[in-house]
C-alpha cells in the first residue's frame, strides 16, 4: 500500500492536476488584487497567492522554501501588512480613479506586450523540455542540501544578509521613532486653556453625540437648538472614515406630537 | 508535466504585479504588488533549480526572501512615517519635490 502511494506520488499526473487547478486560481487572485477596491481584500488575496506559491514550491521539490514561504510571507509579512493597514486606516485614499490621464490604457498595453513577450520567449526557448529534477540533489534531504550550499559556496552572502537584517531593523526603528517637537500639555494646562480661551462653550466638555437627535449612537451628531448638526459631538476618526450618519432622519420635527385623548 | 508551465505562471504573475505598481495609488497595495513581483521571480528560481537539477536556485530564492523581508520592514516604516506627516497613504500625495 505504501509502495503504491509512493509510485503514484512519483508520477507526473497528480502534479499536473495540482498545477491546473491551483495556477488559474492563483492568477485570478493576483488579478483580483489589482481590481478590488479595499486594501484589506487585496491583502487577503495576496495571502492566498503566497500560500499557493508555497504549495508550488513543495510540489517542485523545495519543501524547505515552501515552509519558509508560509512562515515568513503569510505569517510575518502579511501580518505586518495587515497591521500597518489597520494603523494607517482601512480605507484611506483608496479611490480607483486615475490621476494621470491615459495611464491605465498605457499600463495595460505595456503589460500585455511584456507578458506576451515573456510567454512567447519561454515557449520558444529550449529550456525545461526535459527537466532534470531535484530528486538527485535532494537525496540526502532538501534542508541538508541547502545547508551545505549555504555554509560553503554562499557563506559570504549569508553573512552579508545578516548585516542587512540588522541594518533593516535599525532603519525601521529610526523611521518609526517619533520625537515630540513640543512638550505634551499637562491636564492642568489643558484645563487653564479651556477657561481662559476665547469662548466658554466647551468648558464643560464637548457635546455628547445624539442629544436632541432621537438617537444616541456615537455616529449620530447632536442637533443644536436651531436644528443643525453639532460637528464637535462626533469623534474625529469616525468623521475621517465617513461613518457619520445623516441627522435629518432623526430630527424631532418628524415625530407626530399630537396627543390622543384617553377615554 | 512540462516544468516550463511554472515559468509561464511566474511571467504572468510578474506582469500582474508590474501593472499593480503602475496603476494602484494606495502605497500599501503598491507595496504588495512589489512583493508579488519578487515572489514571481522566486517561483522562476525554484523552477529553474528543478529544471537544472541544482539547488543553487533554491538558495538564491531563499536570499530573495530575506531581502524581501527587510524591504517590507523598511518600506512599511516609511509608509507609516509619511502617513504620520500627511495623513494619507496615497502615493500621489507625497509630491512635495514636484512643486
Amino acid at each position: 500500500m505504501n509502495e503504491l502511494a509512493l509510485q503514484v506520488g512519483q508520477t507526473a499526473a497528480p502534479e499536473a492536476t495540482l498545477f491546473w487547478i491551483l495556477a488559474p486560481l492563483t492568477l485570478i487572485a493576483a488579478l483580483g488584487m489589482l481590481l478590488v477596491k479595499k486594501a484589506v481584500h487585496s491583502a487577503i488575496l495576496m495571502a492566498f497567492v503566497m500560500v499557493a506559491l508555497a504549495i508550488f514550491y513543495i510540489a517542485q521539490g523545495a519543501p524547505f522554501l515552501g515552509i519558509v514561504q508560509i512562515v515568513v510571507y503569510t505569517g510575518a509579512v502579511m501580518m505586518l501588512f495587515l497591521f500597518i493597514l489597520m494603523l494607517v486606516g482601512v480605507d484611506s485614499s483608496d479611490s480607483l480613479t486615475e490621476t494621470i490621464r491615459g495611464l491605465r490604457p498605457i499600463a495595460i498595453t505595456a503589460a500585455v506586450g511584456f507578458g506576451g513577450l515573456m510567454v512567447s520567449l519561454l515557449s520558444r526557448a529550449t529550456l525545461g523540455r526535459t527537466a532534470v529534477g531535484v530528486e538527485g540533489v535532494n537525496a540526502d534531504g532538501n534542508v541538508q542540501g541547502i545547508a551545505q550550499l549555504l555554509f560553503s559556496t554562499f557563506v559570504w552572502p549569508f553573512e552579508v544578509v545578516s548585516a542587512l537584517l540588522i541594518t533593516a531593523a535599525l532603519g525601521a526603528m529610526v523611521l518609526a521613532h517619533h520625537q515630540r517637537v513640543q512638550e505634551r500639555p499637562t491636564q492642568r494646562q489643558l484645563s487653564i486653556a479651556r477657561f481662559r480661551g476665547d469662548s466658554l462653550a466647551n468648558t464643560a466638555g464637548l457635546p455628547a453625540p445624539g442629544v436632541f437627535a432621537r438617537h444616541n449612537a456615537v455616529d449620530v451628531p447632536a442637533l443644536l437648538p436651531d436644528g443643525t448638526p453639532a460637528a464637535a459631538s462626533v469623534n474625529a476618526s469616525l468623521k475621517a472614515r465617513g461613518d457619520v450618519l445623516e441627522t435629518s432622519r432623526f430630527e424631532l420635527g418628524t415625530i407626530d406630537t399630537s396627543v390622543e385623548e384617553e377615554k | 508535466m512540462d516544468a516550463a508551465n511554472y515559468l509561464y505562471l511566474s511571467a504572468l504573475l510578474f506582469t500582474i504585479g508590474a501593472v499593480g505598481v503602475v496603476v494602484r495609488r494606495n502605497a500599501i497595495v503598491v507595496f504588495m504588488c512589489v512583493e508579488l513581483m519578487l515572489n514571481a521571480a522566486n517561483l522562476s528560481f525554484v523552477t529553474f533549480s528543478r529544471i537544472n537539477g541544482d539547488l543553487n536556485g533554491q538558495v538564491i530564492a531563499f536570499f530573495t526572501m530575506v531581502v524581501a523581508a527587510c524591504e517590507v520592514v523598511v518600506g512599511l516604516a516609511i509608509i507609516v512615517t509619511i502617513y504620520r506627516s500627511r495623513r494619507s497613504a496615497s502615493v500621489d500625495d507625497a509630491s512635495l519635490l514636484m512643486r
